[in-house]
């Protein structure tokens, strides 16, 4: 069986966000990482290559640099990888970034799709779904817990107050959750094997039946205006009150922020 | 020449540094404290191929290069000495002479195993009466049919009894010059343990690395097959000397790990504390005592780093290793003394790692040769 998993590379942002003076993010003051809803839906494609010796692909679009996900993903046991990077794509959406990926994608044999639930980037969750849709493919979102199951999977989806258990036939598309578990780590060997694999790179004339027009800036439907930093925290108001009436400022403020 | 690592090189740092922080920096204080060996540690490093780092994949390793192995037990030095230098005495002091010395049914018997990290190893030269004057050994082996008999005892044994497979020194024969002054000539044995009359004498209560096994072996009559020799019968002393010397690149790795661990803690402390309304980082006190701490760690590194690619490009790296040990080992020593007193009182509390990273860094400048021995080898070639 064939497994493709569409990986990420994003700046982390667990030591904090930094931006340029314009207000754009400064990707070159921040580490970057494999997005971790990806990494974890890469471990879950690599549990089923370990249980059942299926393929692992992994797909990524974006600069020449994120060929370091690339072979990470490599490192941790994935079989082949492909680099979607062009000029002409950048500067997408979700709606060219979907686009981009199917027309890659129709270029590639996969009986499971992996992305996913969300980039810690955009943060919008859309591309995984997009991709089904344009690849005429049943999707399964937030998954906590993938298992194939004959010609199938078994996908445990999770909501806020329960979880849902979905059996689809393949070929399908599945988007994980970063607690779906604990990914491995990378070998030592396995990273000298990664770097000595060839990656393979396509550029627009690979993509297979799209259009000019969904693709990049050009092709995007939506146009970020504006982006700031998060406005900072005023100071904190001291004020001295007795225990009821501190009950009632408290409450009232609560209302006010909506909180309560 | 070029100073930046490359990229295969800069990936496994991340993921040694990875590992480290997650898995084993957790575990450091408490594998200090109960003096307990990290065995589920050596589980997980087993696991991901940190036992065999630089043993090619034929033979069961990972394929990398000595610089990889390097920097693995550095950055597990920079969170946890004794996970460093269970790594180290492992890969440097037992597989690596089956590497070089072991006929290929030795190789295939032991190196495989040790190399997965399914075994562990461990090296054992040092004797009561015999340390830096390693000539001294008093345990013999004499060959028995088809088994060697050893008899005699091993000191200070990292590893000692959580080991599986033994490299162990022992004189075959003693021989007399025209002059009638007798030599000893010393053999290498692959000893596992369980073999008949092999055991275990007092666990080392020591003042750092805690958690590392460090043992007596005892040999009584104890019976070895014929073909555990390792190498040629009487090339045991150069057989130790050449294995020693890639040790030493380890234990400079494991200095320099534990300079980095504390500078670390120190910038991280001297921002967090404040004294007179300010920082102390803020002090310029403290400003240059980093300054010079940095600037030490760099020179180690480079070091460090320059003996790790002798060891893959050089036939002979003894000076190298020589100079890297006794550089990173002085340095580990004088930075750590300056971070404990940097972090003031709460520098000689327990409960901060800094005072455990000062009893580790002494180790470094005794064991696998003195900073006096290194000396010698050092001064030895500059006046050949």
């Amino acid at each position: 069986m064939n497994i493709v998993v569409c990986i990420k590379q994003v700046p982390d942002t667990k030591g904090g966000v930094k931006f340029n003076p314009d207000g754009t993010l400064d990707r070159a003051a921040m580490l970057a990482i494999m997005n971790p809803d990806d990494k974890a839906g890469l471990e879950a494609a690599l549990r089923i290559k370990d249980e059942t010796g299926a393929k692992v692909t992994v797909l990524t679009m974006g600069l020449p640099k994120a060929d370091a996900v690339l072979r990470e993903a490599l490192a941790m046991g994935a079989d082949e990888a492909v680099l979607v990077t062009d000029r002409v794509l950048g500067g997408a959406d979700t709606w060219a970034t979907s686009t981009t990926i199917a027309g890659a994608l129709r270029n590639l044999d996969y009986d499971l799709i992996i992305t996913g639930r969300q980039a810690i980037d955009g943060d919008t969750a859309q591309v995984g779904p997009q991709i089904a849709e344009h690849l005429g493919l049943p999707v399964i979102s937030y998954a906590a817990d993938i298992k194939v199951e004959g010609d199938s999977v078994v996908v445990k989806r999770q909501y806020e107050d329960r979880y849902h258990e979905l059996k689809v036939k393949m070929p399908c598309l599945v988007t994980a959750l970063s607690e779906l578990n604990e990914p491995r780590y990378m070998t030592p060997g396995g990273i000298f094997d990664a770097f000595d694999k060839e990656v393979t790179v396509w550029g627009r004339a690979d993509l297979k039946d799209v259009d000019d027009s969904d693709l990049g800036l050009k092709g995007s439907p939506t146009k970020i205006a504006k982006a700031s930093d998060k406005v900072a925290k005023g100071a904190g108001e001291k004020v001295n009150l007795d225990p009821a009436e501190s009950v009632a400022y408290l409450i009232g403020k609560f209302k006010e922020k909506h909180i309560i | 020449m070029d100073f930046t690592l490359d990229k295969k090189h800069e990936m496994a740092r991340s993921l040694f540094k990875e590992f480290a922080e997650t898995e084993v920096k957790p575990l450091a204080q408490e594998t200090d404290e109960t003096e307990a060996f990290p065995a589920e540690t050596v589980k997980k490093m087993q696991k991901y191929g940190f036992m065999g780092i630089p043993v090619p994949k034929e033979y069961g390793g990972q394929g990398c290069d000595p610089l990889t192995y390097v920097m693995c037990v550095e950055e597990l030095s920079k969170v946890c000495a004794t996970t460093g230098v269970v790594v180290s005495a492992h890969t440097s002091l037992c597989i690596d002479p089956i590497m070089t010395y072991g006929t290929e049914e030795q190789k295939q018997k032991y190196v495989k195993p040790l190399a997965t990290g399914e075994k562990l190893g461990a090296f054992a030269l040092t004797e009561p009466g015999a340390g830096t004057d390693a000539q001294g050994a008093q345990t013999k082996a004499v060959l028995d049919g088809d088994e060697w008999v050893l008899n005699g005892s091993k000191c200070f044994i990292t590893n000692g009894k959580v080991a599986d497979v033994y490299i162990v020194i022992a004189i075959t024969s003693i021989t007399e010059d025209k002059r009638g002054r007798k030599k000893k000539n010393f053999s290498a044995f692959i000893v596992d343990k369980g073999a008949p009359g092999f055991s275990f004498g007092t666990k080392e209560k020591k003042m750092g690395i805690r958690g590392s096994s460090t043992y007596e072996l005892i040999f009584e009559d104890c019976r070895i097959p014929k073909e555990n020799l390792l190498g040629p019968e009487g090339k045991g002393f150069p057989i130790a000397m050449h294995t020693l010397d890639g040790g030493r690149i380890g234990i400079a790795a494991q200095a320099l790990g534990i300079a980095e661990g504390a500078l670390d803690r120190a910038i991280a402390y001297t921002k967090e504390r404040k004294q007179f309304g300010r920082s102390i980082a803020q002090q310029q006190n403290t400003q240059f005592k980093l300054a010079d701490m940095a600037t030490r760690i760099e020179a180690a590194q480079l070091l460090v780093y320059k003996a790790a690619m002798a060891k893959a490009t050089q036939k002979v790296y003894s000076v190298e290793a020589a100079k890297a040990k006794l550089f990173a080992a002085e340095t580990a020593m004088a930075v750590t003394t300056e971070v404990v007193q940097l972090f003031g009182g709460y520098g000689y509390i327990r409960e901060y790692d800094v005072e455990r990273m000062m009893r580790d860094a002494k180790i470094t400048e005794i064991y696998e040769g003195t900073s006096e021995v290194q000396r010698m080898v050092i001064s030895g070639a500059l006046l050949k």
